[in-house]
Parts: C-alpha cells; structure tokens; sequence
C-alpha cells in the first residue's frame, strides 16, 4: 500500500517534470544572462529594459525588424476582444433559439452544429484564403476575427444550448405570461441564469483569439496588423532567439500574462472549455 | 396579465424572432465554414494558383498525388505521428495519470492536473519555443545538461531525433484531454463498487483492472475516436517545431503538405489547387469520422425537442 502510494507520486513528479521546467526556464531566460541547464548565471533586468519603448532593437545596430511591442500587443487585444464578443453574443442568441424554439429543421440544425463542431476547421484554409481575397478581407484583422468566430460557433452554441437547456422552463412561462416579449424574457430573465456559460464562452473566445497562430499567419501580410503570435514566432525563428534570447523570453512571458492569470482564477471555466473543446 | 388570446395572436409575432436569434449564427457559418467546404473540394478540382483562375483540370490532381513521390512518405509519416502520438500520450499518459491522480489525495491529484492543462492553454508559439530551447545542440540546453550527468554528448534534439521532438510537443498537449474525460467517468464510479471489493479484500491493481477499466470502455472509445481525427488535421506544433524537416519531408504530415503546397512553396510557386485536392481527401475523412460519433456516442439523445412550447 505505501509502496504504491510512493510509485505512484514518483511517476506523477518525473512525469510532470518537463512541464514545470520548460516554464521556469522562460521565466529565468529573461532574467539570466546566460543559463547552464536551470542554473541561473549572472542576474539582468536589461532583457526587460524595452518595455520603456517597445522598439526590439537588434543587438550592435540601431534596427528593428519587428514591429513595436505596444502595436502588436493592441491588435492582439483587439483581435482577442471582438473574437470573444461576437462569440458570446452570436452563440448566446443561436443557442437559445435551439434551446427554446420548436421549428422546422432543428434537429438538423442541431446535427449540423455537432458535425461542425467535431469538424477541423484548419483543413480549410485555401478555401478561406479565398473567400477572404474574394471579399477584400485579406491581411485586415478584421478577416482573422469573421473566420475564427465562424470556426469556433458550434463550439460556443453547443456549450450555450447546454446552459439553457438546464434553465427551467417555469421561469420563462411566468415572464411570458406576465406580459414580457420572448426577446425581453430572454434578455432578462433566463440570460442572467447563463451567466456561467457567458463566462465560458467569453474565455474560450478571448483564449482563442489571443493565441491564434495559423490564421494570421496566412491572411495578414503586413507587420502593421501582427499579434503576439507571429511576434514571438518571427524572433523564434530568426537569428534573434540565438543573439538575445532573453528578450525573446520576455516577450513571450507578456503573452503568458491572461494565461497565467484565466490559469490561477478561472480553473472551472478552463476544465468545461477544455472537456468541449477540441485539438491535438 | 395577458389572456390566452393573445398569447396566440403573439405567436406569429414572436416566431419572427427566432430569424433575430438565428441569422447571425448562420450567416456566418454558411459563408465561413459551410462554403469553403465545398469551395475546397472545388478548388481541388482546379490547378488554381496565386491568380485565382478556375481553370478545371478536374481529377488530374487526385491522379497526381497517386504518382507524387512524396505521398507515400508523407502519409506513412502521417499514420506513424497519428498513432504514436494517440498510444504514449493522448490515450495511454492521459490514462495513466488519470488514475494516478484519482487514486491520491484528492488537492494533490487536481494540482498535477492543473499543471498538465498548462501546455494546451499556452499559446502554439510560445510552447513550441520552450521545447526548441529545451532541445537545443549546445551543452546547457536542457535536454543536454541533464544527459551530461549521465555522460552523454551534447546533441541537437531537433536534427537529430526530429519525430521524438514532434511527439513530445504534441504529446504534452495532446494528454490534458483524454486526463480530463478519464477523470470525469473515474470520479463517477459509484463509490460502492470499491468499497465492495475492498471488503472482498481486492488489492488496488486489481480494483483498476477488473473495476474501473471496464467502466470506462465508452470514454476509451471516445477520447480515441475524436483524437484520432484531431491528429490526423492537425499541423501547427509541427510547422513551428520542425517545419516538416529537417531534410526533405522528414517530420511532414499530410495536412502540413497541403499547408506548405498552397502557402510555404520554395520560389514562391503556389499551388491552391493540388493543396486543396489534398485537403479535400482530410476534409472527407473528417466529415465521415464526425458522422461517426455522431451515430456511436448517440448524440441524439442530446437533441430532445424543447419540453413545451411556450408560444
């Protein structure tokens, strides 16, 4: 019994190990001149002395490739934010509807939304890239933001439909009675009864679009319209990472920031997330 | 308060707005999702380049990847990081540290498993960073600052030991999935049946064998099932880990080929038209897989009518 017990927890440390590293070491990259494995030589805070400007200047010149920090940081929120919004609004009406309504079609409609759902989206993405030309959306946030809401709906409706489904039937009847209309019942009585769901679907969104990688990679050419994503991708894999990794590692740790913090103080939103989201 | 008369007579009314709840979902996915399935599967038709002329080769493409002397490697590679992937990590890791974490103290078990969410949450780019640090050529990176205890040469991970690198990537966030449907149908195992087998003096290998295994066949099933197809599609570890490298088409996957056909072509040649034959060949095999689930893991009892309607 307490052999096993000891097995049991070894396992579960070697196993875990990897993960807690990998971030301990970005978290000392930025504050180590240099590192032997996880051993921290000489303390600097110059990785982090940018931030003053966001202008990332190569070491030895006065250039910068990469576009200001504060820019790209702003269209990573803003990307992030409407992505979020749209999602909660969109699949908090359609979930709804689905929920509620009796009309010709749902369950097909309910079907459909499953199939999508399981559905990989990525596979898509010449299509997309043409529509998005067809539409002159392409290299605009704006064609980021319609194609990840449109991928992540069934999601968002699904995980919607559920919270409404477990909203008692009662509650609406009597507003109805009483007088409000359907779109008033929804808004004020049962949408104040989802609040969890909105909750979750507004994470999701906001998690979504602020790691999004793929999408801007492939629609938006200009540096003007880049998020975090490609920020840290490109100093990657330039010749940066090897001349000042410490920086790299900073930037990187200010896009951990709502990670971290929807990570410490929204675990019961990330696990339903997570059980309803798909990926590798 | 309103009498039965008008409630119907709002009826018409109020089913007007179901067009308000609904259009806005639909319209999107129609124009964003529906369409660009079938566009793909047109497209494959096409040898449509960076002009975006649809001039109609029609099967000419699906007869070129049946004599594309990469297919065969690629796919091979495919079937090999799909099912190596699902085996160690997204169903046998997950499997394990389920049961390792419902079998301790109960803090101490979700603790482990917070921290094995960590992976997924990050976002692709800054993960896949960590790793290319962590498996770096030179002596203090690491991976070989930990093997230099044992006495092992520095070595870059990435060149030489690419798929290793491929399937701890995406392992590490592959697992977090089937741990949190394990977990879920472990933590539901009424709590009766063990302690019956306790009293009958079971030892706890054999609670877990005979007891709580066969308990969670279906979410085996699913987990396996739904993996199966996300490994299949997905490309993005990949492509930022090794790039399909090094070498030619090394760590390349099927979705990754397409990916680089249309977008990433040496000399800026691109190829909408073979890419999307190919992407054609994952977007059947998804639709047919989601089907699927649909008919296995009956979903459809998840679509009972509403219970009454209102009006």
């Amino acid at each position: 019994m307490k052999v096993g017990r000891i097995i049991t927890y070894t396992f579960l440390i070697l196993i875990t190990m990897p993960i807690i590293l990998l971030y301990v070491l970005l978290f000392l990259q930025s504050i180590s001149t240099r590192l032997d494995g996880i051993i921290p030589r000489g303390f600097t805070l110059s990785n982090w002395e940018f931030l003053s400007t966001g202008d990332i200047i190569i070491p030895g010149t006065t250039f910068s490739y990469y576009p200001n920090l504060y820019l790209v940081l702003g269209n990573t929120f803003l990307l992030a934010i409407l992505i979020a919004l749209l999602e909660v609004v969109f699949s908090s009406l359609a979930g709804y509807a689905l929920s509620r309504y009796r009309f010709r079609g749902r369950s097909k409609l309910l079907t459909l939304t499953i199939i999508l759902h399981a559905f990989p989206g990525i596979t898509l993405l010449i299509a997309l890239f043409y529509v998005l030309n067809a539409l002159k959306l392409y290299n605009t946030l704006t064609g980021v933001i319609i194609v990840k809401v449109a991928l992540d709906l069934p999601l968002g409706i699904w995980i919607m439909k559920g919270f409404f489904d477990s909203v008692p039937w009662d509650i609406e009847m009597s507003a109805l009675v009483d007088g409000t209309t359907r779109l008033g019942a929804w808004w004020r009585v049962i949408m104040p009864n989802v609040r969890n769901g909105l909750m979750a679907v507004l994470i999701f969104g906001f998690l979504s679009g602020w790691s999004e990688f793929i999408y801007v990679l492939t629609f938006i050419a200009s540096q003007d319209y880049w998020t975090l994503s490609m920020l840290v991708y490109a100093l990657t894999t330039g010749e940066y990472s090897y001349i000042n990794p410490g920086v790299t590692a900073t930037v990187a740790i200010i896009y951990m920031i709502p990670v971290v913090i929807f990570f410490l103080f929204a675990q019961k939103y990330l696990l339903r997330i997570q059980i309803a989201a798909k990926g590798v | 308060m309103a009498t039965l008369t008008t409630l119907r007579i709002r009826r018409k009314v109020f089913k007007g707005y179901l067009a308000v709840f609904l259009i806005p979902s639909l319209t999107f996915i129609a124009v964003f999702f529906l369409l660009p399935v079938i566009l793909t599967f047109l497209i494959g038709l096409t040898d449509m380049d960076y002009s975006f002329k649809w001039n109609w080769i029609w099967l000419d493409n699906y007869i070129k990847i049946l004599s594309d002397r990469w297919a065969y490697k690629i796919m091979m590679n495919t079937f090999f990081y799909v099912f190596s992937t699902l085996t160690f990590f997204n169903v046998g890791l997950a499997l394990l540290i389920s049961i390792a974490t419902t079998h301790v103290n109960e803090l101490v078990g979700s603790a482990f498993r917070a921290l094995w969410l960590l992976p997924r949450i990050t976002p692709s780019t800054v993960y896949a960073l960590l790793w290319l640090w962590a498996a770096r050529g030179e002596e203090y990176s690491l991976f070989n600052w930990i093997l230099g205890f044992f006495g092992f040469k520095p070595i870059d991970w990435r060149l030489t030991h690419p798929w290793l690198i491929v399937i701890l990537v995406n392992g590490f966030v592959g697992t977090s999935f089937g741990m949190i449907i394990f977990t879920a149908a472990l933590k539901s195992i009424p709590e009766d049946y063990i302690r019956a087998a306790k009293v009958d003096g079971a030892s706890t290998l054999q609670i877990i064998r005979h007891i709580e295994l066969p308990l969670i066949k279906w979410p085996l099933l699913f987990v396996t099932a739904y993996q199966t197809l996300s490994l299949f599609t997905s490309y993005e570890y990949i492509l930022l880990v090794t790039n399909g490298g090094p070498g030619l088409y090394t760590t390349e996957v099927w979705a990754l080929y397409s990916y680089h056909l249309a977008f990433a072509q040496y000399g800026g040649i691109v190829k909408f038209g073979y890419g999307a034959a190919l992407a054609t060949i994952l977007v059947i095999i998804g639709i047919i897989m989601s089907i699927i689930y649909l008919k296995m893991f009956r979903f459809s009892e998840l679509m009972t009518e509403p219970k009454i309607e209102v009006v």
